[in-house]
């Protein structure tokens, strides 16, 4: 009985890949835009609303294709609910700019046009970390928040 | 130490009588550093020679006794105070009287047990040594030489290898394999990760060795974990159905054999953990133990060599009729 001196090291044996997985659409896609900033109202109940359009071929959504207008305290109830009820650590959101809000600015504060877009930015980036996240994904608030026409804050939180 | 200049003291040496022939290990010491010890295996005789040099010529030194002992201790360092002796011997050399000159006194611990790999961690140490001491009446000279012990193995019976499915409902789905269950410190880690449903985005893996040290018992477990290596195994994103091949040489990282519950102590255990991560820096992994053990650099000879040197070394013999006497016993 001799010591072998060199390690098999060839690959181990493996099935190989159905062409139609290899070339066909990957399963996880699922892109969420945030874009068309709209500024309804006037004088000081103005406030700034966000197209969220989703598509996604992930079963767990019922609708591959949604579209959605949401505006930023939409987004603060969205992380609110998550937070208590799902074990993710969720992002931040972009900032609430309490600063801009105040009285005798010299620009626009909040409806100024650099801020919404950075905002805007802000926004969709928070969705996308969100929506992607597995255990978010159980949470009724996120497929409420984005494939219902409105959020109903006094639906009953759970799992899908 | 001598008070005010007066009074006789002796510096101490111990030398092995083997010290020529055999091999030395580098071990790494408490504070990181490595240094080159003598090399001892299980039921090897420890002996030597210890040379007693008196400082002072012409002085006489007085003393209660000279002994050499042989420990092996573990050494927790939450609890410096005490030792744990596991293998303790002691060679009487000198009896109580005085040393009128420098002396050397040879020393034999015949096929010592030991049964245990040498090993310094992060919150243990074993180690041997031997420790030459001249009691005295206020204080004793002593000197203490370490060693290092390594445990060997030989390719065990069963090896089995590792194979899993493992995955998060509905999300990912992996089935992973690894060609064995127990590895030589410098063998290969050869596998395979299989997709079989992936909706998340990954963007790469890795494939990380993990040693967990684990010091106490009962309520005070200290358990540290150590990441020895880091090895990306994919960058991109899979789908359905890929095969993404695994192949790890362990040489090239600073292993131990896995310990487990030395002496009812410690235990020093390795893990393969095998991390997913996605676009949005979330990780997914699964960690595996694996057993590591220390194979000898011992080529083994045939039975017909073995016999025939065993048949030269035979006195008064003819080596030709002894060897072929020993072929035709093996045959």
């Amino acid at each position: 009985m001799s010591e072998a001196t060199v390690a098999d090291t060839r690959r181990l044996n493996s099935k190989p890949q159905d062409l139609t997985d290899a070339y066909g659409p990957p399963s996880n896609f699922l892109e969420i835009d945030v874009y068309d900033p709209q500024t309804i109202g006037v004088g000081r109940n103005r406030f700034t609303t966000y197209e969220v359009r989703m598509k996604t071929n992930l079963p767990i959504f019922k609708m591959k294709e949604s579209c959605v207008r949401r505006r930023y305290s939409d987004f603060e109830w969205l992380k609110n609910e998550l937070e208590r009820d799902s074990k993710i650590v969720v992002p931040p959101l972009p900032g609430k700019a309490l600063k801009r809000q105040l009285p005798f600015r010299g620009d626009e504060g909040i409806f100024e046009e650099s801020f919404i877009e950075e905002r805007r930015a802000g926004l969709e980036q928070f969705i996308n970390r969100i929506a992607g996240h597995p255990l978010a994904q159980n949470e009724r608030c996120l497929h409420m928040f984005l494939q219902e026409e409105s959020i109903d804050r006094n639906y009953i939180p759970g799992k899908v | 130490m001598s008070f005010f200049g007066f009074g006789q003291t002796a510096e101490i040496d111990i030398v092995l009588n083997d010290a020529e022939t055999r091999k030395k290990a580098e071990h790494k010491t408490e504070d990181g550093k490595k240094d080159k010890y003598f090399l001892f295996y299980d039921g090897e005789t420890v002996s030597g020679k210890v040379n007693v040099t008196l400082k002072t010529p012409g002085k006489r030194l007085e003393h209660y006794g000279i002994k050499i002992e042989f420990v092996g201790q573990i050494e927790l360092y939450y609890d410096r105070g005490n030792h744990h002796e596991f293998v303790s011997l002691v060679k009487d050399l000198a009896r109580p009287g005085e040393l009128t000159q420098s002396q050397t006194f040879d020393f034999e611990f015949t096929h010592v047990e030991k049964p245990y790999e040498s090993y310094t961690g992060q919150n243990v140490k074993l180690r041997y040594f031997l420790r030459a001491t001249v009691s005295r009446r206020l204080n004793d000279i002593s000197k203490e030489m370490d060693i290092v012990v390594q445990t060997l193995c030989t390719y065990p019976e069963l090896n089995s290898s590792i194979k899993m499915e493992v995955g998060i409902e509905d999300c990912l789905h992996i089935e992973f394999e690894y060609n064995k269950s127990k590895y030589h410190l410098r063998d290969v880690i050869v596998g395979k990760i299989y997709f079989l449903l992936v909706r998340i985005k990954i963007k790469h893996m890795e494939i990380n060795i993990i040693k967990r040290e684990t010091t106490g018992t009962g309520p005070s477990v200290y358990h540290e974990n150590d990441t020895i290596a880091k090895y990306e195994i994919m960058d991109g994103a899979p789908v359905r159905g890929e095969s993404i091949p695994i192949r790890l040489f362990l040489a090239g990282y600073e292993l131990t054999p896995t310990m487990r519950d030395i002496n009812k102590k410690f235990s020093v255990r390795y893990y393969l953990n095998l991390v997913l991560i996605d676009e949005e820096e979330r990780r997914y992994f699964k960690q595996q133990e694996i057993t590591l053990w220390r194979k000898g650099d011992i080529v083994r000879r045939s039975m017909s060599q073995q016999a025939s040197i065993a048949a030269q070394r035979f006195e008064g013999s003819n080596s030709e009729t002894a060897s072929a006497q020993a072929k035709e016993e093996s045959n």
